[in-house]
């Protein structure tokens, strides 16, 4: 766009609306024209667009100990309590023909069975596999819809912490599934050297494969979580944050915030199936990782 | 206005990288998606099994995507 006088600049706040407090590793800065000045009269915009502090909310307990606890952790707390509760009961109340609650859970775990374990470990070899991916699925499932509940709004898988976590647990599963089948040098021969090519190809096919199965893929699990959650989460705030802005804006644009809020709503919805999806591709590639490292050769 | 300068561009290159970014997995998670339907149509019995692949073809290709994001935010 070119500078006109009336460009500007729309300075970042966080939602709140104060600064951030204490440095932060990188500000990011986003500068728009202004296509709406007036959102922005007299100077107290109504309108924020949300950056990453929104994932770093101010701290609830320990402020300035490594030991932080914020919202984010928080959030984790009352997920986790309100799984292993529910759980613990509905385990310890099982029967052999199911009442509502169990059958939901029934559902889930069939889920993993049939959507995923079947499909890739083969439903033999797979259950020994079972409990972990069932636990996988079920943890990552919950911390990501807690970003879509009424009051929590935020998910557990939001910052890096704990889809690193998440992702680290499945590297040493299947590196450790590997070494148990085949040793250690099997293992890295079975990983990185696939039988049958020409005798050059291997100098550069070893390097990369290697450094797959070491590095890439534990990150890509962690980053592609991470950035799905983190990307919904700004662009759930956008939407509502703009629909609020319109509404109150006291002009003409009032009457097309129904419109920005029926968008929102639908954006709510989609990241209710993201969730659900980002826990599904999870755990199917775990799964799959643990599939290339205990499958036998064709 | 500075006479010398005849325009002016206002911005974040990130913006233009994730565009460019998003350009090659959009027309791979096309394709995935569309010759799974094909592949369905052919044999529905098969549904739940290609689903599955295609959701981890889906998975490999969205991480160049979601790397662009990632680059935006570390080099932006």
């Amino acid at each position: 766009m070119v500078a006109a006088p009336g460009s500007a600049r729309i300075e970042i706040h966080n939602v709140a609306g104060h600064p951030a407090v204490g440095p932060r590793p990188r500000e990011i800065e986003l500068n728009t024209a202004d296509l709406s000045p007036t959102l922005h009269a007299e100077g107290d915009s109504l309108f924020h667009i949300p950056t990453l502090d929104e994932f770093f909310p101010e701290a609830l307990l320990f402020a300035g100990t490594p030991f932080e606890f914020n919202r984010v952790q928080l959030v984790r707390l009352i997920m986790i309590a309100v799984v292993l509760i529910v759980l613990c009961i509905i385990a310890s109340r099982a029967k052999l023909v199911p009442g509502r609650a169990q059958s939901i859970v029934e559902l889930i775990i069939e889920f993993v069975h049939n959507g995923i374990i079947k499909n890739t470990l083969g439903l033999k070899d797979g259950m020994r596999f079972a409990p972990f991916l069932i636990t996988l699925f079920v943890f990552l499932l919950t911390m990501n819809i807690a970003g879509v509940i009424p009051g929590l709004n935020l998910a557990g898988t939001s910052v890096i912490g704990l889809p690193l976590l998440a992702a680290l647990w499945t590297f040493v599963v299947y590196v450790v599934a590997g070494v148990k089948k085949r040793g250690f040098a099997g293992y890295l021969k079975h990983e990185t050297a696939p039988p049958g090519l020409p005798k050059p190809i291997y100098l550069l096919l070893v390097p990369i494969e290697f450094l797959q199965v070491v590095l890439i893929r534990w990150a890509s699990l962690t980053i592609r979580l991470l950035a799905n959650m983190v990307a919904g989460h700004i662009m759930m705030v956008v939407f509502i944050g703009l629909t609020h802005g319109l509404l109150f804006s006291a002009s003409w644009l009032t009457v097309i915030s129904p419109f920005a809020g029926a968008l929102a709503i639908g954006i709510y919805g989609f990241e209710i199936f993201v969730a659900g999806l980002q826990a599904f591709i999870f755990t199917i590639l775990a799964a799959v990782y643990i599939q290339m490292a205990t499958a036998d050769e064709h | 206005m500075d006479p010398m300068i005849l325009s002016e561009l206002n911005g974040n290159v990130a913006s233009i990288g994730y565009g460019l970014a998003a350009i090659g997995p959009g027309i791979g998670i096309g394709i995935i998606v569309g010759k799974t339907a094909e592949a369905t149509a052919r044999q529905p019995e098969l549904r739940g099994a290609l689903q599955s692949t295609m959701f981890i073809g889906i998975a490999f290709t969205e991480i160049l995507t979601l790397l662009a994001i990632v680059t935006g935010l570390l080099f932006g």
